[in-house]
């Protein structure tokens, strides 16, 4: 295996974008950042990957305006994803494994406010039995949520716990979309949405892109004294139906998280995790089933519940968790991401300050 | 004025699809008012039945008919409906697991209020009249509800259907509403158009003009930022003569569509080429837009009703080869 390493990182995250779906704009300043981080130029960048969904946009192919970013003639080497960023950084990162290129370039965009976002995720279901119905996001998280709580895994002061102490956080984020504290007993005052859910148990709607440049061996070390080395990636999937799974688990993010590097007990040594939780109560289940220690640093950044936009907010996780490695303040870490309803796919990667040849 | 110009759209089709034995069995079994499952490797009667074995990954083949009553397993309230919810009031969504089976199906409860439902509550399908094998031919009802409303004197299981062929398809209509916004630099060209200006805009790097203008250059990568207005005189590129009809079309075929490259610019235009025989269109001809009306403008490409000869000597090759 090769080391590769994050080492450049850019967002925005916005309530919502006055601008086309496809980004392009918004992504040109993303880029131009990760040129600044890494001192490169286009010409530095040996791969290009993004995430993002049509369905979001509401048109076909958005990617291909979206890349008019990256000033793609002559051609470049490209490939997206209809996934999230994160998905885009796992491709890109097999791309580098593969001795094919040495550097790489991934990024997200989406304009969540375009559509019904809650509704327009229904097409992500079984489209037999489910699509037809069209079970909205919130909802199936409700459904979820509920199955914990009457299983005594989890109550709703820690719920409220999870949204207090990410918008408190998501205070020091510039790029939050929501932020501010309260306290658990105000939180629990607030009126429910869907039933046991409140509104600030779901995170906002929320439109935004972000790149994450990847690289190699010494290409890594000649942007940062300190890059974000990968030590473990992994992704895995549960099964599409939501009956024949024991939704109060997420038995993908556990595989996940032990294919990426966990010992018998789990993560951990992890210091920091950002983990893509758009549900409070889906912050729970992450941190049992990747076997987090109780003294983990979760969601400093503020989390999924500060800004999620989609397609890009598990590729924000990561960039989060490898920003505590450049700073000093963590040597190890993790991002996380999730896609599809009620945490069914997951992917985890860990990074330390150490990389396997060091 | 906002930043940019936006427009409600709606992008709808149809999913049509083929069933295959085991969906097309459990629709059957809707259309016929009874719940279809399947027992798979580990013991379990799952309802959806799925149509490989989760543990051992062979086809579903063990079908189980299970009774239409059941228990709420978790259930939450839908307080805002969005379209195409089996109820445009609130209802609750929830996971019925059916007498007789270990895993739950999701479906809707037509109750009125939140504290109607509860985990553990009694529940039966209410079945519609006219079933047609989808899954929206269902939804449940609080058991002591039974009898009471419209549509639940199906018998489970009645024979009325089964000399009808087996379900084998589906169409689920699927319509999504957007607010499509155009980027800041499009905005500008559909603002020029309403003034019955072409604007372009240059790329500061590499001094070419697109039109319509784009939110970054493919070349450079940055945004073109230089507003240029353009003539509406240009020449043809390369066109194509349309003869097929198909849905949706304004213009009777043959008719040309071509690629215009309109004097000042650096990409070609698509549109319309009227007021010639379609077999005399070529490569090289000068052509001029032919505006509609005033009065009929609109932040619209279709101000221009089409392009038409000027009657002029066709450009010579070498002013737009490197434009092909
Ligand atoms: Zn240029």
């Amino acid at each position: 295996m090769r080391d590769v390493a994050v080492v450049g990182f850019a967002q925005r995250q916005l309530q919502d974008y006055d601008g086309s779906p496809q980004c392009a704009e918004m992504l040109v300043p993303l880029f131009a950042d990760c040129y600044e981080q890494t001192g490169w130029t286009k010409k530095d960048i040996g791969f290009w990957c993004s995430g993002s969904s049509d369905y979001l946009a509401g048109r076909s192919f958005s990617f291909v305006s979206a890349i008019d970013a990256i000033g793609v003639l002559p051609p470049v080497n490209e490939s997206h994803v209809e996934m999230d960023a994160a998905w885009a950084l796992y491709e890109a990162w097999l791309k580098i494994q593969t001795g094919e290129v040495d550097t790489a370039l991934v990024f997200g965009f989406g304009k969540a406010s375009a559509g019904v976002l809650r509704r327009t995720l229904a097409l992500q279901l079984d489209p037999y039995t489910m699509t037809p119905l069209w079970p909205d996001t919130v909802s199936i998280a409700a459904l979820q949520a509920r199955l914990g709580l009457d299983a005594g895994l989890w109550d709703e002061a820690a719920m409220a716990e999870v949204v207090n102490r990410s918008l408190t956080d998501a205070e020091k984020n510039e790029f939050a979309v929501r932020s501010g504290g309260s306290s658990v007993e105000e939180l629990l005052k607030r009126p429910m949405f869907a039933d046991p859910l409140r509104k600030h148990d779901a995170a906002p709607v929320t439109d935004g892109a972000a790149a994450i440049v990847l690289a190699a061996g010494d290409r890594a070390r000649e942007v940062r004294d300190r890059p974000a080395w990968i030590t473990g990636l992994s992704h895995f999937t549960d099964g599409l139906h939501l009956g024949t799974r024991d939704l109060t688990r997420s038995a993908s993010a556990g595989r996940a998280g032990a294919a990426a590097g966990a010992s018998a007990g789990g993560l951990t040594d992890v210091e920091v995790a950002e983990l893509h939780a758009p549900f409070s109560h889906q912050e729970l289940i992450l941190r049992a089933e990747l076997g987090l220690g109780t003294d983990a640093r979760i969601n400093p950044s503020g989390g999924a519940l500060g800004g999620n936009p989609m397609f890009t907010g598990g590729g924000i996780r990561i960039g989060e968790a490898a920003r505590r490695i450049w700073d000093g303040s963590a040597d190890k870490t993790l991002g996380h991401a999730t896609s599809g309803p009620a945490l069914q796919q997951n992917l985890v990667c860990v990074m330390s300050s150490e990389g396997a040849s060091n | 004025m906002s930043r940019t110009l936006s427009a409600p759209v709606t992008v709808a089709f149809d999913y049509t699809r083929s069933v295959g034995p085991v969906l097309g069995r459990f629709l059957t079994g809707l259309r016929d008012a009874t719940f279809v499952g399947a027992r798979t490797s580990d013991g379990r009667v799952v309802v959806p039945p799925p149509e490989f074995d989760p543990v051992s990954h062979r086809p579903t083949t063990d079908f189980v008919d299970l009774p239409d009553t059941g228990t709420v397993s978790s259930w939450t309230w839908v307080s805002e409906p969005v379209a195409g919810q089996p109820f445009d009031r609130p209802f609750a969504f929830a996971l019925v697991t059916l007498d007789g089976a270990d895993a739950p199906i999701l479906h809707a409860v037509d109750v009125s209020a939140p504290d109607q439902i509860t985990t553990g509550m009694r529940v039966r399908a209410r079945w519609a009249a006219e079933r047609t094998g989808l899954i929206t031919d269902v939804v449940f009802e609080p058991a002591d509800a039974a009898g009471t409303a419209a549509g639940t004197d199906a018998e489970p299981g009645a024979a009325a259907a089964s000399s009808a062929d087996p379900v084998s398809g589906i169409v689920t209509p699927v319509s999504l509403d957007y607010t499509y916004a155009a980027s800041p630099e499009e905005s500008a060209f559909f603002r020029g158009l309403a003034q019955g200006r072409i604007v372009g805009q240059r790329c500061p790097s590499c001094q070419k003009v697109y039109v319509p203008p784009r939110p970054a250059c493919p070349t450079d990568g940055v945004p073109t930022v230089e507003e240029v207005e353009l003539s509406d005189t240009g020449t043809v590129t390369t066109f194509c003569i349309v003869n097929v009809p198909f849905m949706g079309q304004k213009i009777k075929p043959p008719y040309v569509s071509a690629y215009i490259l309109l004097d000042g610019a650096d990409i070609a235009l698509q549109h319309l080429i009227l007021d010639i025989p379609v077999d005399e269109v070529r490569m090289g001809l000068r052509v001029k837009a032919a505006w509609k009306p005033r009065e009929e403008w609109g932040t619209t490409i279709e101000n221009i009703s089409h392009f038409a000869p000027t009657g002029d000597p066709d450009a010579d090759y070498d002013t737009y080869k490197h434009h092909l």
